[in-house]
């Protein structure tokens, strides 16, 4: 077990050895983490106007998110659990069809069939998750598998929570990825609570990263509220995992500041006290700090970019209110490859029984059988 | 008499049952403090303390295989599964073992245990907040699937699937959890599994429906009853083991049946349904059987409004079937 991995200290302070990164790519980690606080603080406020269903926000965890997906290549593929979908969009998820998925309308590429926060983007290698824990880590490993049998040099990043750890899929994951020395990262956000279940409730190892050793690979827990430390690290698994040298567990120690959801109240179980000591640890102000101290922002500029940043998801989301929902026929499409004749015939008798009774939309017509 | 919501009524079964018996231990995801994300198990812990209800790792399968433990080993467990669309990493547990250990064993281990589980649509949860999979589990030889529909029915029957002796998923309504209120008689009394209840009386058709889907068909029901049909309504209420006769008898009172469920059609309950009425009371049939249904599809999103059997549907089937 490795102790807690840092390179910029909760004042900002460099305390180990800055990645190499250009002063641009520096910057950019900034806009992107400001990017995802802004998403949720105005996907919170179209939750509480009743414009959208649900929020799973990713408040406080911005390093963990933006520090893991940068190493990767575009190449690359990003498995996500509930609190990634910011990590998508540093990957090339348009803003537009984030904030169309939270809408569910037309223009959402899963055609408003999951809940809000299921975000995917084919371009980018980056398959929804469903909403069952842990499934996705086993899917991970079977495209490194993949990946790797076709000879590409292709990293897949594997993300999921604390909770995620005790699913099956983990195990299992963790498992067969050892064995086959398969090409991924597995990237546990542990940020200390599984909607009420306390990190301490959820295992009895000292940090999740010792779970790595019983799967023969290695595992590091890394400060996850300092971008620069995530970065660093995920960089060495994700070098690992291209140069065949399988698999490894990065865990990012980070904190959920907000609920499990828009309709959690955290109160419920946690003290305001340990909320505010991680206040204290805000990955923005300290790499904000950081970058100021190296002279690549001053904190004006700071406040412009998060203006210009909040300027243009109002301007998209303006956009996306004003999208259709999808018609009527999508309820029996893409089950199969094909609409299946029994379909058929059921989504004709549905518009036959909404034409006698004269009260629903006819949607877009009745299916040739 | 109280005056309590569906789920009122599942979290004062809790504490009653609680109260009456020490064996009796709630468990499962963010049911001790936070009291459940629907909150059925709230105060449990802060009245019993967390031996008696506590909150477990992330694992469905470890609740479920605990479960069967604890009951084999003198307890009764009362654990919950978040979501019954999360249930699946337990269904080994269920359908293999919590099912078949008394059988196996020629009675001599057994698992009296309940699972608890809000399932249905109606709260645009997507595809994986809204199933109803009733059919897996009624497909399971060895369990009890009971479904209440009252806050009178699911004090009670959840009480009597706790004193159960053998393994009982309790499958909750959750678009009736806030919706519904009913009387319910304080401290213990039990309501028989598998009976059924008369939700009205009719002459005409008979629909058989359980969970969220009957208040839908009360309502289309006093509908009909406008324009001269008088239906008769069956809460089904268990659907394993099915009160056969019950069933039978009332397909028979009017010779028009009606089946009506959430869950997609294929293999789905309405098949036992119509298939039974086929085997043993075709002769007094005067239509065939209508099932109002879910699509063969999985359940959507923006659209569930148009999935779920509603009012309307229920009615034309209710004519459809008067007029046959």
């Amino acid at each position: 077990m490795t102790g807690l991995q840092q390179i910029l200290n909760k004042e900002g302070v460099l305390v180990g050895e800055a990645p190499d990164l250009s002063d641009e790519q520096f910057v950019e980690l900034l806009r992107n983490m400001i990017m995802i606080r802004s998403l949720d603080g105005r996907m919170l406020k179209l939750q509480r106007a009743g414009r959208v269903g649900f929020v799973g926000t990713a408040t406080g965890l911005e390093a963990s998110l933006v520090g893991a997906a940068a190493p990767l290549l575009p190449k690359d593929w990003m498995w996500s659990g509930l609190r990634e979908g910011g990590a998508a969009i540093t990957r090339g998820l348009p803003l537009f069809e984030y904030v169309a998925q939270m809408y569910c309308n037309s223009n959402d590429s899963a055609k408003g069939r999951q809940m809000c926060n299921h975000f995917q983007h084919k371009g980018s290698n980056y398959p929804s998750w469903s909403s069952v824990i842990g499934t996705q880590i086993t899917h991970g490993v079977g495209a490194a598998y993949a990946s790797a049998r076709r000879g590409e040099d292709v990293v897949h990043s594997i993300h999921f929570g604390d909770g995620a750890t005790s699913s099956n899929g983990f195990h299992s994951g963790l498992n067969l990825a050892g064995v086959w020395k398969a090409p991924c990262v597995f990237v546990c956000i542990d940020n200390g609570w599984a909607i009420s279940v306390s990190s301490a409730e959820q295992t009895a190892a000292e940090s999740y990263a010792d779970k790595a050793q019983a799967y023969g690979m290695p595992g590091v827990t890394v400060d996850g509220n300092d971008v620069l430390a995530v970065y660093a690290e995920m960089q060495t698994a994700v070098e690992r995992a291209r140069a065949g040298g399988g698999p490894s567990l990065v865990v990012l120690k980070t904190y959920r500041m907000l609920g499990h959801s828009s309709s959690d109240d955290p109160s419920k179980y946690r003290d305001d006290a340990e909320v505010q000591s991680w206040a204290e640890r805000d990955p923005l102000k300290r790499y904000e700090a950081f970058l100021i101290e190296r002279g690549l922002i001053d904190s004006s500029e700071c406040a412009a970019q998060e203006k210009a940043i909040v300027a243009e998801i109002d301007e998209v989301i303006h956009e996306q209110e004003a999208a259709p929902p999808f018609p009527l026929r999508s309820l029996v499409e893409d089950v199969y490859s094909e609409v299946p004749r029994h379909l058929r015939v059921q989504f004709n008798q549905f518009l036959e029984v909404a034409e006698r009774r004269g009260d629903a939309t006819r949607g877009d017509g009745a299916f040739p059988l | 008499m109280a005056i309590l919501t569906l789920l009122q009524a599942v979290n004062d079964a809790l504490h009653t049952k609680m109260r009456d018996d020490e064996r009796v231990t709630v468990f499962g995801e963010d049911v001790g403090p936070k009291g459940g994300v629907f909150l059925a198990t709230e105060g449990l812990t802060r009245e019993f303390g967390e031996r008696r209800c506590f909150d477990t790792p992330l694992s469905e399968d470890g609740i479920v295989g605990a479960a069967v433990g604890m009951a084999v080993n003198g307890l009764l467990p009362v654990c919950e599964i978040q979501f019954q669309d999360f249930i699946f990493p337990a269904f080994d547990q269920i359908v293999s073992e919590a099912a078949k250990l008394r059988y196996r064993s020629g009675g001599q281990y057994t698992a009296p245990m309940v699972i608890r589980t809000p399932y249905g649509g109606g709260i645009r949860g997507g595809l994986y907040h809204s199933q109803s999979g009733e059919a897996y589990f009624a497909h399971t030889p060895g369990l009890k699937v009971v479904i209440p529909s009252t806050p009178y029915d699911a004090k009670g029957l959840l009480i009597a699937a706790i004193e159960d002796p053998d393994p009982v998923l309790f499958l909750e309504p959750k678009a009736l959890y806030r919706s519904l209120k009913g009387e319910v008689p304080e401290g213990s009394y039990t309501v028989d599994l598998s009976t059924v209840r008369t939700a009205r009386e009719g002459s005409d058709v008979t629909v058989f429906c359980y969970g969220a889907m009957v208040p839908v068909c009360e309502k289309a029901a006093a509908t009909a009853a406008e324009g001269g049909i008088e239906t008769h309504v069956v809460d089904l209420r268990t659907l394993l083991p099915l009160d056969e006769e019950a069933v039978l008898d009332a397909a028979k009172r009017t010779g028009r049946v009606v089946v009506v469920h959430e869950a997609p059609r294929f293999c789905g309950y309405g098949a036992e349904i119509s298939a039974l009425i086929a085997e043993n009371a075709i002769e007094y049939m005067e239509a065939p059987v209508r099932r109002v249904t879910g699509f063969d599809t999985p359940f959507p999103n923006t659209l569930e409004h148009h999935y779920m059997p509603d009012e309307r549907r229920v009615l034309d089937a209710i004519e459809g079937v008067a007029s046959f």
